[in-house]
């Protein structure tokens, strides 16, 4: 088990903390294959008795999931975001709708997760699982806020999506930084008046990057993990609206319906500001190396920081 | 009710009725005084929309009253037009949505055997609904996790929505098909209410499997022009036809 490695893929910290919340002999971990690749794998090999396994049948899953809840277990299910979705009206119907707590994971979300080509690169689950009423919809940026994230959602009363990422990525939060992190807050990772950038999962790394190279020109930049997409923190969006005047969002999914859609519904409708984003346009991927694909879809620190200088000479046109 | 509503499913709650009342009144745990107690047995009505007859059912034994009868699918009512757990006590999954109230019961078959429990997970299943692809999934999962606390009753009244099953998309032998599942079949007429109640006392002690009962049944039973008759699966019937069907119900 990865602990001092600078790096690690958030699947990574969902199956750690997957084996921290077995205290509460409630919580049960369902699977539809594919727990090695969402690494509820550790999960069962320590709890094989509270190990669900379901094979290829997701609909079931979802379903069966929602009667445990039922019966007072704290369900946690997981396969790729991408067959998340085939269950789509399964959880709409089985777990939002009955506000039943079930926990669902869906890993290998994005272009990011790369090779494995356009059938598994979920660009639309956020948008997805954000319209559904009662829904909190995550997606962490590294392993440990993978991790703290998870274990968090212990206390929370009713459904929730998180969508982790294959592969390794930076290391953004600390062990003594961690437990700061909260479901439903905006993780504030960087200051600055010129611009605020609003990213989640891998694009925090990339938003970062272009955060520091900006700097060196003389924009700054404020850059907020928002690893909870619903419900949004409108408090902080509006704080920024006032402190910096103008949004980029940075996802890795597609900018109909995701993280920068969420907060143009929020600005527009209550403190209008530019808002640029970048994210996967619509269409679909396809194979190749995460991080050519991510040059291919426009979603790298150059883009951002595009972005950056095209939304702060909106905000101050006549410069 | 559903003449009240002008709209609902008077069919398949009559074809349903028979089987629900045997099972309530002989092999079911409840306590209408504590609806939701946590060592129930679980029934699960996925064919939802036969909501009239599960709410008839709960009038009887005292859980809901004449008002919230006679306000079904109105706004507000605890008789919203598929049962509906968030909405009404006794109720224990909500439906709606074919395919997929076996999966549920599947769920709280295994929970009540993490639990040790005795509770029993009775699910009852319309025949055109196993046209559904994720009934096989759940009916696959259930032999593989061993869950004999699971007790299937499929109402096998031969009408769909549209029209009659066989000319829809016949389903076939539905018997035969949950045997090659693994579980445990017997067939019933589900209207003989002596040999309903047998093969309820039978389907509660087999532990060997989980079981599924296939009772024949006819879709509008008891009423004459809504027996067999595909136009009354999802449509209320009017004042005047109200009246006869209630003298020939009594």
């Amino acid at each position: 088990m990865m602990d001092s490695s600078t790096n690690g893929a958030s699947r990574d910290g969902y199956g750690r903390a997957l084996l921290r919340l077995a205290d509460d002999p409630n919580v049960v971990v369902l699977e539809a294959d594919l727990g090695k690749s969402t690494k509820s794998c550790h999960f069962r090999s320590e709890y094989p008795n509270r190990t669900v396994s379901l094979g290829i049948a997701e609909q079931n899953m979802m379903l069966v999931a929602a009667g445990m809840a039922s019966s007072g277990k704290i369900p946690f299910a997981s396969t790729f975001a991408i067959f998340t979705e085939r269950a789509f009206e399964q959880i709409r119907n089985g777990i939002a709708r009955t506000g039943l707590t079930v926990h669902i994971c869906g890993s290998h979300g994005g272009i990011h997760t790369g090779s494995d080509g356009s059938s598994a690169q979920s660009i639309e689950d956020l948008a997805i699982y954000r319209t559904m009423p009662g829904m909190t919809v995550l997606h962490p940026c590294d392993d440990l806020s993978a991790e703290e994230l998870t274990y968090q959602l212990k206390e929370l009363d009713g459904p929730s999506y998180m969508r982790t990422a294959r592969n390794n990525t930076a290391r953004i939060y600390d062990h003594s930084r961690i437990s700061s992190l909260k479901i439903g807050s905006g993780s504030v990772l960087r200051n600055g008046g010129d611009v605020a950038i609003i990213a989640c999962g891998v694009m925090v790394e990339q938003s970062l990057q272009a955060a520091s190279e900006l700097s060196e020109n003389g924009i700054e930049c404020t850059v907020i993990d928002m690893h909870t997409i619903k419900p949004l923190d409108t408090a902080l969006i509006d704080r920024l609206s006032v402190d910096c005047g103008c949004f980029v969002s940075v996802e890795d999914h597609s900018v109909v319906g995701g993280l920068g859609s969420t907060i143009a519904e929020w600005i527009s409708q209550n403190r209008p500001v530019p808002l640029e984003m970048v994210g996967v346009d619509d269409r679909f991927g396809e194979s190749g190396d995460s991080s050519a694909l991510m040059e291919l879809f426009g979603i790298t620190a150059g883009d951002i920081s595009e972005a950056v200088k095209k939304c702060v000479n909106r905000k101050n046109p006549t410069q | 009710m559903t003449n009240a509503a002008r709209s609902g499913h008077p069919g398949g709650s009559l074809s349903a009725i028979d089987l629900m009342v045997a099972l309530y009144g002989t092999n079911l745990r409840f306590n209408p005084i504590n609806p939701n107690w946590e060592d129930r047995d679980r029934f699960i009505l996925s064919k939802g929309h036969a909501s009239p007859a599960m709410y008839s059912l709960l009038l009887q034994i005292g859980v809901l009253s004449e008002e919230d009868i006679m306000t079904f699918r109105k706004m507000g009512s605890a008789c919203q037009g598929h049962v509906d757990m968030s909405w009404t006590s006794g109720v224990d999954f909500s439906a709606g949505s074919l395919g997929m109230g076996l999966s549920f019961g599947l769920g709280c078959a295994i929970a009540a055997k993490m639990d040790s429990s005795e509770r029993k997970v009775w699910v009852m299943l319309g025949d055109g609904e196993t046209q559904e692809g994720q009934i096989w999934e759940a009916a696959m999962a259930a032999t593989y996790h061993n869950a004999t606390n699971l007790k299937v009753i499929v109402d096998r009244n031969r009408i769909q929505n549209d029209d009659f099953i066989e000319v829809q998309m016949g389903v076939g032998d539905v018997a035969s098909k949950f045997s090659s599942f693994g579980w445990e079949v017997r067939e019933v007429d589900g209207h003989d209410m002596s040999a309903v109640v047998e093969v309820l006392d039978w389907a509660t002690d087999f532990q060997g499997d989980p079981v599924c009962i296939i009772a024949h049944t006819t879709k509008g039973k008891g009423v004459s022009f809504m027996e067999d008759n595909p136009s009354f699966h999802g449509k209320a019937p009017t004042d005047e036809e109200l009246e006869i069907a209630l003298e020939e119900l009594a």
